[in-house]
């Protein structure tokens, strides 16, 4: 084969793959990670003493105040300096979990805060413990509501995920860049890189969409246009 | 109507008192029931009924008083004291405030299973006695936003009774519900008592209150005015304030 097809399919397609693997790889444990992260962030921000309360609206602020890109150059870049050395690939999951976390955190937050306190009175009246009412009776229901948002930024997550190239972690956009540099064919490489996002974007829409199905009851149900 | 018989009370409450910002609303209210009794509290609206119930289980923290489950006195500070005290005295909510993500069952279940440590299959057995015991039993699978309002509050009912109260506190059981859904928490209500049930209820149903209750006590800006037994208070009170809002609430509600 020879010429643009022959190019995309020797030469591309399989560069591409390798950084769809990795993608995945960084996505999908960032996107767990940063789901439970924000769940604990949000209930300390709502249900938590004091000295929980502000380390994780510290935590949120700083999450969502500081510019991504700027929080991994300091995992990778700059924790070297006090002598902690992350590889490109940890250093770009911890830095996608803690930034997304801080997102989802706002999602659950909202989620707990509609919570009527009548729910709150029920489970205390029964004789559960502050602890057993937040994960029995709080939570199941807070992140039923919470889903709809939480699965967007898990939608977000999935194209932010392209910015581990710029701290070496070679994944589809950086495999994209790197043959584009070498050929100057940059139309064709990242018309191909942008339809694998779709297509990873699509995917992962239904997925989500199967998991609010799963978990919708009667009382919970999500209006999806 | 049941009699009491057993002297020493089951729960008393002494010189309770509790204000929100610089208003009193509860200014030092006293009260006793034993064993099978059934107390009604009525008063007008702000009067404090609701206020009463939620500090005799401390969802509202009393500034003042004291309140004892067989004789011993409850510290609210002691959580673990706290937890076991709420699940003998069942509470009962004007707007059911039922667990909205888990079906009847599941409501009931999960005190058991969650608070009281049961076996998930004894658990389940019990709960579903307790439903059909409310004439629940064909709707335990169903989510509280498939039940009407007179089905919830019996999942309620079922629910406290699971845990096997000593005392339950019933606040306006009826009054969230379409009056053609009144009569079926009535009975159950009725049946509880029936069975022996020591019960404290807050309700403006006048008629239900004179049938269940072996005392009657009228309440107003958070004080108790007058106690007794339902005749005399809806017919013959001593006190003029009394007597007004008896006249009016019959004329309102019939006997
Ligand atoms: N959390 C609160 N904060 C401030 N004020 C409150 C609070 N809870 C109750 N109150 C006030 O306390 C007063 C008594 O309320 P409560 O609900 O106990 O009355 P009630 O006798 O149950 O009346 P109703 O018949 O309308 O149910 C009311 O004036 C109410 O506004
Ligand atoms: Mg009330």
């Amino acid at each position: 084969m020879t010429g643009e097809l022959g190019f995309i399919v020797n030469d591309l397609m399989p560069a591409l793959m390798r950084g769809l693997w990795m993608s995945i790889r960084l996505i999908v444990p960032s996107a767990v990670l940063g789901f439970f992260l924000g769940v604990l962030a949000g209930s300390c921000r709502v249900y938590g003493v004091r000295a929980l309360r502000w380390p994780a609206d510290l935590y949120v602020a700083l999450f969502r105040g500081f510019p991504l890109l700027v929080q991994l150059y300091i995992w990778y870049f700059g924790l070297p300096r006090i002598g902690i050395y992350l590889s490109p690939y940890v250093a770009s999951v911890v830095g996608f979990s803690l930034c997304s976390g801080a997102y989802h955190s706002e999602y659950i937050r909202g989620a707990l805060l509609s919570i009527k306190k009548g729910q709150l009175q029920a489970a205390q009246a029964v004789g559960m413990t502050r602890l057993q009412t937040i994960l029995y009776v709080i939570l199941p229901q807070a992140v039923r509501r919470a889903l709809p948002g939480c699965g967007n930024e898990i939608i977000y997550l999935i194209k932010y995920s392209s910015l581990a190239y710029m701290v070496t972690c070679i994944e589809l956009t950086g495999e994209g860049k790197i043959i584009a540099s070498a050929t100057f064919k940059y139309t064709e490489v990242f018309a191909v890189v942008g339809v694998i996002y779709l297509a990873l974007v699509s995917v992962a829409s239904w997925a989500l969409g199967k998991i609010e199905d799963r978990l919708t009851i009667p009382g919970f149900e999500y209006h999806r246009a | 109507m049941t009699t009491a018989t057993d002297s020493a009370p089951v729960l008393t409450v002494e010189g309770i008192r509790k204000s929100f910002g610089n208003k009193e609303i509860l200014g030092g209210v006293d009260l006793s029931i034993r064993r099978g009794e059934i107390k009604v509290l009525i008063g007008p609206s702000g009067a404090g009924k609701s206020t009463l119930l939620q500090s005799i289980n401390f969802l509202v923290m009393p500034d003042a008083g004291r309140i004892c489950l067989e004789g011993r006195p409850v510290d609210p500070s002691d959580r673990k004291g706290l937890c076991l005290y709420r699940q003998q005295v069942g509470m009962i909510f004007q707007e059911f405030n039922l667990f909205d993500h888990l079906t009847a069952l599941g409501n009931v279940e999960i005190g058991l299973v969650r608070v009281k440590k049961m076996k998930r299959s004894q658990a389940r057995e019990r709960a579903m006695a307790e439903l059909e015991r409310v004439g629940l039993g064909v709707h335990a699978h169903k989510y509280p936003a498939e039940l009407s309002g007179g089905q919830k509050q019996r999942v309620s009912i079922a629910r406290a009774l699971a845990l096997d109260p000593k005392v339950m506190l019933l606040d306006e059981p009826t009054s969230a519900l379409d009056p053609e859904l009144i009569g079926e928490v009535h009975a159950v209500i009725r049946d509880l008592g029936a069975a022996g049930m020591t019960m404290i209820m807050a309700t403006h149903q006048i008629g239900f209150a004179r049938a269940l209750a072996d005392e009657i006590i009228f309440m107003e800006n958070g004080v108790v005015i007058e106690q007794g037994p339902p005749d005399k208070i809806l017919d013959d009170a001593d006190c003029e304030r009394t007597r007004e809002f008896c006249t009016k609430i019959t004329e309102l509600g019939g006997r």
